[in-house]
């Protein structure tokens, strides 16, 4: 047996079959953990959406506690609310991929290296009797080596922010994977994003953001080690901030045209 | 030739034969994931369980692997079973596997898993592998444990996420070492076991290489 074992016709059966083994392995893995996994990711998301809104109270199932929040579909070319599709089984990350639910940006529009951007977006909405007290709108951008896909909750408002971060990107673990840290997502608390003049004035700066500095209420500090990161953050904030991304559905609900 | 025994092979990678003290292997992992000891304990029995079983399968078809492909052949077991771990993770501890981030994908380079099929499966049976894989396991598993027991509590003062020592910023009085959540730490400590362990098993002290040169005269007379 081990005297022909060396033979080319014995290598490519062995390495045939060991090849055939191990993918069906994997795959029946993949495929039949996929319906569990699924769950945790939505789970994930619902408990970043609470958690960046400032909602999430520990104990609590993440599902009941979500039912205080009302996602709604909104239409990133008009900037108004549409039925067009469940928010709910809207998957916006497939749509961008998609020709038809999405268009191709122009370089000078892409500041968060996205490429396209889809038609809708899933906005989720906490109210009370005056109105809008929290609205969460879904950000996502280009960071060092992966896109970051998180969430920016805003104040009544519409312009202070109560939160932001990440609940999916690749960044390297310790550096620009800091964007986790819960120290830095505090910083963005209670800043502004539009100034007096409606620009977008939200900044990252590198080191720490001078206290006497008079747009201090724009500026959150840099991420140590992680400039691209930080970068790629301050992008994907603008853009979805931006004219391109959810500011004529913000000026629309301002004037309540939404 | 060695001879192989059963306890021999379960028990001898703890002290005698330790994969991180003595052989200096995977160190990438134990000063990534050794911050907090859920996180660790979770690596540690995705590590073991890796290492046990491919042992366990490539030692079962080593009589098939023909020599000149054995080494991609292995690789491919150890990754097909590190995706499978990576899925059950996925799948039911999904907190900690966004923890473990890429470090549970990277057990494929992890040096123990192909160092023990190459060195130990590939030449012993099945049963005997599989304990090997787990001693190794073991092994590892007992560094990470201690390096991550000192972090997190001199860290962030906790284990196993509990507060023992109550940090200041809380009200406490602990000011935690911050320096212990930084990866270099994790190398004090592995140094420090090292050593540790050195003194007490001393024949665990590798020879000398090369005898130090004595100073040629030329640069004795410059000086």
């Amino acid at each position: 047996m081990s005297s022909n074992r060396e033979s080319v016709g014995r290598t490519i059966i062995v390495a045939l079959l060991v090849c055939l083994v191990c993918s069906v392995v994997v795959s029946v893995a993949a495929v039949s953990l996929k319906p569990v996994q699924v769950t945790n990711q939505l789970l994930d998301k619902q408990r970043n959406i609470l958690q960046i809104a400032g909602l999430l109270e520990e104990g609590r199932s993440v599902e009941e506690q979500f039912e205080q929040i009302t996602p709604r579909l909104v239409d990133l070319r008009t900037g108004e609310f549409s039925d067009a599709m469940d928010p709910l089984t809207y998957d916006q990350q497939e749509a961008a991929r998609n020709q038809n639910l999405s268009r191709a940006l122009e370089a000078h529009e892409d500041v968060a290296s996205i490429r396209r951007r889809e038609h809708y977006a899933t906005v989720y909405m906490v109210e009370n009797e005056e109105g809008i007290e929290t609205l969460i709108l879904p950000i996502h951008g280009y960071g060092l080596w992966s896109t970051l896909y998180g969430f920016i909750a805003l104040e009544g408002d519409l312009n202070t922010i109560r939160g932001l971060g990440f609940y999916q990107h690749g960044e390297t673990p310790g550096l620009g994977g800091e964007v986790d840290n819960p120290r830095w997502r505090e910083l963005w608390k209670g800043n502004m994003v539009y100034t007096e003049e409606g620009e977008v004035g939200v900044q990252i700066v590198k080191g720490t953001v001078d206290g006497s500095d008079p747009r201090r209420q724009y500026k959150v500090d840099g991420l140590a080690g992680a400039t691209l990161t930080s970068r790629g953050v301050e992008h994907l904030v603008r853009f979805w901030m931006g004219d391109t991304g959810f500011r004529s559905f913000l000026e629309n609900l301002k004037s309540g045209e939404a | 030739m060695a001879k192989v025994s059963a306890k021999g092979v379960l028990f001898d990678p703890l002290f005698k034969n330790n994969p991180i003290a003595l052989q200096i292997l995977g160190i990438c992992s134990a000063l990534a994931v050794t911050t907090s000891l859920n996180v660790t304990m979770v690596m540690c029995l995705a590590l073991t369980s890796v290492v046990a079983l491919s042992n366990l399968f490539i030692s079962v078809i080593r009589h098939q692997i023909p020599n000149s492909i054995r080494m991609i052949v292995q690789m491919v077991i150890i990754a097909s079973l590190v995706i499978v771990v990576d899925q059950l993770l996925k799948a039911y501890a999904f907190d900690i596997s966004k923890q473990l981030s890429v470090f549970v994908g990277l057990i494929i380079t992890n040096c123990i898993v192909m160092g023990r099929a190459e060195a130990f499966a590939m030449q012993n049976p099945p049963h005997l592998s599989f304990l090997d894989g787990v001693g190794n396991g073991l092994g590892y598993s007992f560094i990470l444990i201690v390096v991550a027991t000192i972090r997190e509590l001199l860290g962030a003062g906790k284990l196993f996420g509990y507060s023992i020592l109550p940090v200041a910023s809380e009200g406490g009085w602990y000011q935690p070492n911050g320096l212990l959540l930084l990866p270099p730490s994790a190398f004090f400590i592995i140094g420090l076991i090292i050593w540790a362990l050195r003194s007490w098993k001393t024949e665990q002290i590798e020879a000398k290489d090369y005898m130090m040169a004595p100073q040629s005269r030329a640069v004795k007379e410059a000086m």
